[in-house]
Order: structure tokens, then sequence, then C-alpha cells
């Protein structure tokens, strides 16, 4: 309730105004709105002079209902809007649900659609690292390494928009293989940036790694141990960096990845130092995967061979009345997917990201639960920034990689 | 740690001799891909005959719910498409859009097309409501009407011709015989 306090009555208490705690700490709040922030993150830090005693991150900001979207849309429709929530790293997302329904239904594409699933979301995991380097870079103040990142990245965006015609958002996986086989000349496109991207890598490698400006900035900085990284349920690049060699391509193969080979490369400090280090190494062996995915494509069908999940072919729909009987079922209605409950856990650019599917028998999902890796690793940041310094904030932050689409979907 | 820095600078440097990436974008833009999803239209047959039949299933293939239909008998004497009906209303809601793809693949007769126009930028929201005027293209495609599908229609013309969509009596091929002439 307002007042109006009148001039003569006008009496203050400064000593009443006085944070409550030993020395100067104050509450600083940072965001939702702060260019290191990466999207909306609010964090509200308790300092004593420059040191952080305590932050709490605050999600919620980009909260969309991705989850319950799904629900009133077919298996296919689905697919659209759950790659709207790692936005950084769609191809993941689309992989991770269709694996999961597919684990419902008991069926595998053939093996050129598995390869060419592999392949673009391996480049999909360097196009992340790369642009969690170049944002990381920027956070530091190496702006130059930002456009160097941004430049394989756009690489990497060139060929989804040749594959599936969309960018960003691509889409281009369905239940049962994909939306569509990739177009003439897509190999050698692809061939050419994985001889362009080492070099590039390697240019912006010689600007970074012994910097010693990045170097102080990220040695020692926003250090977690395994056991608390474990504890706190972190995954994916930044649990490897504490020295966990847990990958979900390694402990559970998924997509067809027992068949590729490829290291895993884990850090040992568990600083920001070693979350830098193994995700630009990360990128050299996903690059491997993509030249193997590369020599394994041959010619051949790419989704199952069953008219009642897999869209027929437009050609056909002109002289088959069973064709066009199918498309109308399975655009109109879509397919019925047994009921029963999944888990499908994959390796995204971020961690393991998983997708818990339901379903009761209909055409739409039930429920479909995500399990995304950054929103762990936004309420890591807290053990991460400990006793830090209120400028490593950004660093640690940065170098946690989280994509706020994901962590409050 | 001098030799680090001047390692890095020399790499900017090398760097800032070589050709750009970046282009002078409004000047200057960067082809599409043949599969570029953008802009929706829909497609005239070889004979200038719309290729929509008001099927409605890209309405209902639309997770964003952006596009409404609503068909209409043809008539006989001067259809627009091959069939019995055709869009009488066909609207795409460009601010609920999401350029997902799934109504083209709905699209059983290749009549909708996502173009590779991408700059839709506009300044009021009605003007993103996408009417038959801004959709059908007034262009006939290599798409030719499949035989032994539908009736024969030899010597009709559609009935929404006109550069704006409106009615002019007057079809494509009516249009381009008195070009010729």
């Amino acid at each position: 309730m307002s007042r109006i306090v009148q001039s003569g009555q006008y009496q203050l208490n400064v000593d009443d105004l006085k944070i409550a705690g030993s020395g100067d700490r104050m509450t600083l709040s940072i965001g939702p709105h702060h260019p290191s922030t990466h999207g909306v993150l609010r964090v509200i830090l308790e300092i004593e002079g420059e040191r952080i005693i305590k932050a709490t991150p605050e999600v919620g900001f980009l909260h969309t209902g991705i989850e319950k979207n799904a629900e009133h849309l077919t298996w296919t429709q689905a697919i659209t809007v759950l790659d709207r929530m790692d936005y950084l790293a769609p191809l993941s997302n689309n992989l991770g649900y269709v694996l999961a329904v597919e684990k419902l239904l008991g069926i595998e594409p053939p093996p050129r659609g598995r390869t060419i699933r592999i392949l673009l979301t391996e480049l999909q995991r360097i196009a992340s690292h790369a642009i969690w380097l170049g944002t990381t870079a920027l956070d530091i103040g190496s702006q130059s390494v930002l456009m160097y990142a941004f430049h394989i990245r756009e690489l990497i965006l060139d060929l989804f928009e040749e594959a599936s015609g969309a960018r960003m958002n691509p889409s281009y996986f369905r239940v049962g293989g994909l939306a569509e086989d990739v177009p003439e000349g897509f190999e050698e496109k692809v061939r050419a940036f994985l001889d362009e991207m080492p070099k590039r890598l390697k240019e912006i490698r010689t600007i970074l790694d012994k910097n010693p400006i990045w170097l102080d900035r990220l040695k020692g900085v926003g250090v977690i141990d395994a056991d608390r990284a474990l504890a706190l349920g972190v995954t994916g690049p930044n649990l490897r960096a504490s020295g966990v060699p847990y990958d979900v391509r390694k402990a559970y193969p998924y997509a067809g990845y027992d068949e590729y080979e490829f290291d895993v490369p884990v850090g040992e400090n568990g600083d920001s130092y070693d979350r830098y280090l193994v995700r630009v190494l990360e990128m050299m062996e996903s690059h491997r995967i993509c030249r193997q995915a590369l020599e394994r494509l041959e010619p051949g069908p790419v989704n199952v061979d069953d008219r009642k999940i897999v869209l027929p072919p437009k050609e056909e729909l002109r002289h088959s009345m069973e064709a066009l009987i199918h498309h109308f079922k399975l655009v109109s209605y879509g397919f019925d997917v047994p009921a029963g409950e999944v888990y499908q856990a994959l390796e995204s650019p971020r961690g393991e990201i998983g997708f818990y599917v339901v379903s009761n028998g209909k055409n739409k999902p039930w429920r479909v639960r995500v399990r995304g890796p950054a929103f762990y690793h936004v309420f890591a940041l807290p053990a991460m920034m400990e006793g830090a310094l209120l400028a490593d904030m950004v660093a640690v932050i940065a170098s946690a990689d989280p994509v706020f689409g994901e962590v409050d979907r | 740690m001098l030799k680090a820095i001047a390692q890095g600078m020399g790499t900017t440097l090398r760097i800032l001799f070589r050709k750009k990436e970046t282009i002078a974008y409004p000047y200057e833009k960067k082809p599409r891909s043949e599969r570029f999803r953008g802009r929706h239209e829909l497609r005239r047959y070889s004979n200038g005959l719309e290729m929509c039949i008001g099927c409605e299933l890209c309405q209902v293939a639309c997770p964003a719910a952006a596009i409404t239909v609503m068909p209409a008998e043809n008539d006989p004497e001067r259809p627009n498409s091959p069939g019995e009906r055709y869009a009488w209303k066909y609207e795409v809601d460009m601010l609920r859009c999401i350029f997902c793809g799934l109504c083209e693949e709905a699209c059983p007769t290749q009549a909708l097309h996502l173009t590779q126009e991408n700059e839709l930028a506009d300044f009021t929201r009605d003007s993103f409501i996408y009417a038959r005027d801004r959709l059908v293209n007034q262009h006939t495609s290599d798409f030719t009407v499949p035989v032994n599908v539908y009736p024969e229609y030899n010597g009709w013309v559609p009935m929404h011709d006109g550069a704006d969509g409106r009615e002019t009596g007057r079809g494509p091929q009516a249009l381009r015989e008195a070009d010729k002439a």
C-alpha cells in the first residue's frame, strides 16, 4: 500500500536498510537478459567483494510447453515441435524421438537411412560445438574466433539446407527413416566440408590453445570433480572433462554407433579449460565418424518398407489407388503405435538427452518426457561457481554450454 | 607467452587477407537450395488448371494449424482444377507457419510447393494472412494432368485467374492465346 510521507515527518534509519551478513555481502541478480547468459537464465549471486559465495540459477523464462504440445499432435507432427527444443542440435532431438517411437513399433530403417542419420547427427555435433566455441571465445573476449567458428557452422547449415530444406530446424528424420533421401551430389559436398573443417579448427586452436588470456580465464575455473558431477546428473562433455569416460554412444550404443570406430576424449581436471579441450577433440572424433559414414553410404532405400508407417512416393499416388488410400490415412490419422513405454537415451552435443515416450496405442503420444542434459548442467552451475570470482561466472556459464530452449522446454 | 600471442595474431592476420566469407546481404544474396522451405505457392498444371483439388490434407497435416482450406465444387463448364473440387478459399497464416514442410509432404497432387522466397517481413499483421491471390502461381508448371485419373476437360479455363486472384473469366490459357494473337 502506498503512502505519502510528509516532509516534516520524514525519518529514515539507514542502518535498517543494510544487508544482513558478514562484511559487505550483497545479492546480485544477473539476467535474465544478460549477454553472457546464453539465452534467458537468471542467476542470483551472493557475493562478498568479488567472490561468489552462493549462486542460485533460476530457469523457466523460455518455457514453451513443447512436451505438452507434442501430446496433441500425431507421432509424425510431434517431430516438428520436438526439434525446436535444443535449437543448436535439432537433429539429435529428432533422432532421439524417432528412435524411441521406432523402439515401440519394433522397426529399424535400412542401412542407408541409418548411415545418413548418423552422418547428419555427427555433423550437427560439429556445428553445435562450433557455436559453443565461438560464443565462449566471445564471452572471454576473442571476437575473431566467433566469426571463424560460425563459418564452420555455416558450412554445415548449408549442408542441412541442401538435404532437408531448412537450416536451423530441419525436422528431417521420420519414424521409419528420413523425410526423403539426400539429393544428388550431397556426398561430394560433405566430403568437401570434411576436407576443409580440420584446417579451420586448427586455425582456431592456434589462436586459443596457448593464448595466455584464454588459459588464465579458463584454467582452474569452474572446477567440478567427478563425484559431484555424477551426483548432480551432469553428462556429456562436462562430465567427461571431469574424468568420467561416460558416452552414451559407447555405453548404450544406439542407431548403429557400435559399428563405428571412434574414441572418447576425457579430461582430468574438470575445469573450463578441460571442457574446452574435450569439445574440440570431440569435433575431430565426429569428423572421423562422418568419414566412416561416407564410406558406408551405399545406394538403397532410406525408409522401412511399410506403407502403414512411411508415406508412399509421390509418383505412385498418380496411378495407384492403394498408395493414395495409404497416403490419406497416414497424413490425416497417422499410425497407431502399440501401447507401452520406452526410454531412449542418446548423446546429444550437450550430453545424455533422454526421450521417455509413452503410448496408449493411439495415433498420438500419451506422454513425451524429455530429459534435457542442459537442465542438469544449469543446476550444476552453483557447484562450479562456488568460490569463483564474479568475472569467472561468465566463463563458467559459457563452458557449461546450456541451451535454454532445452532447459525450459 | 609472447610466442603464443604472436602465433594467434599471425593466424588472424593470415585470415584477414583471405577471401571474405561474409556477404553484403541486402545487395548480395545467397542462393537457396532446391529443397528450401520458404513461402508457399499453389502450382498450376501445364494447361493452366490449378493442381490443388481442395482435399484439405495440408490443413490436417499442419502441426501449427496455419492453413485453412475451404473447397468448393468445380463448375463443370469452367473448372478451376481437374477434379470435382478446388480450393475455393486457401489461406496460410504466415505468423503461425513454422516452415516444417509437412504440408508439402502431405499434398497428394504436388500442388503445394514451398518456394525459395524467404524475405517475408511486412508491416501489418493482416498482411501475413496469405490468401489465394498471393499463393496461386499465375504461371504454369511442367506438370501435366495425369491421364486416366481425371475426366477430360479440354477447352475449359479456370475461374480464378486474374492477377489479383479475382475472376476475370479469362484463364491463363486464354490469356496466352490472346498474347499470341
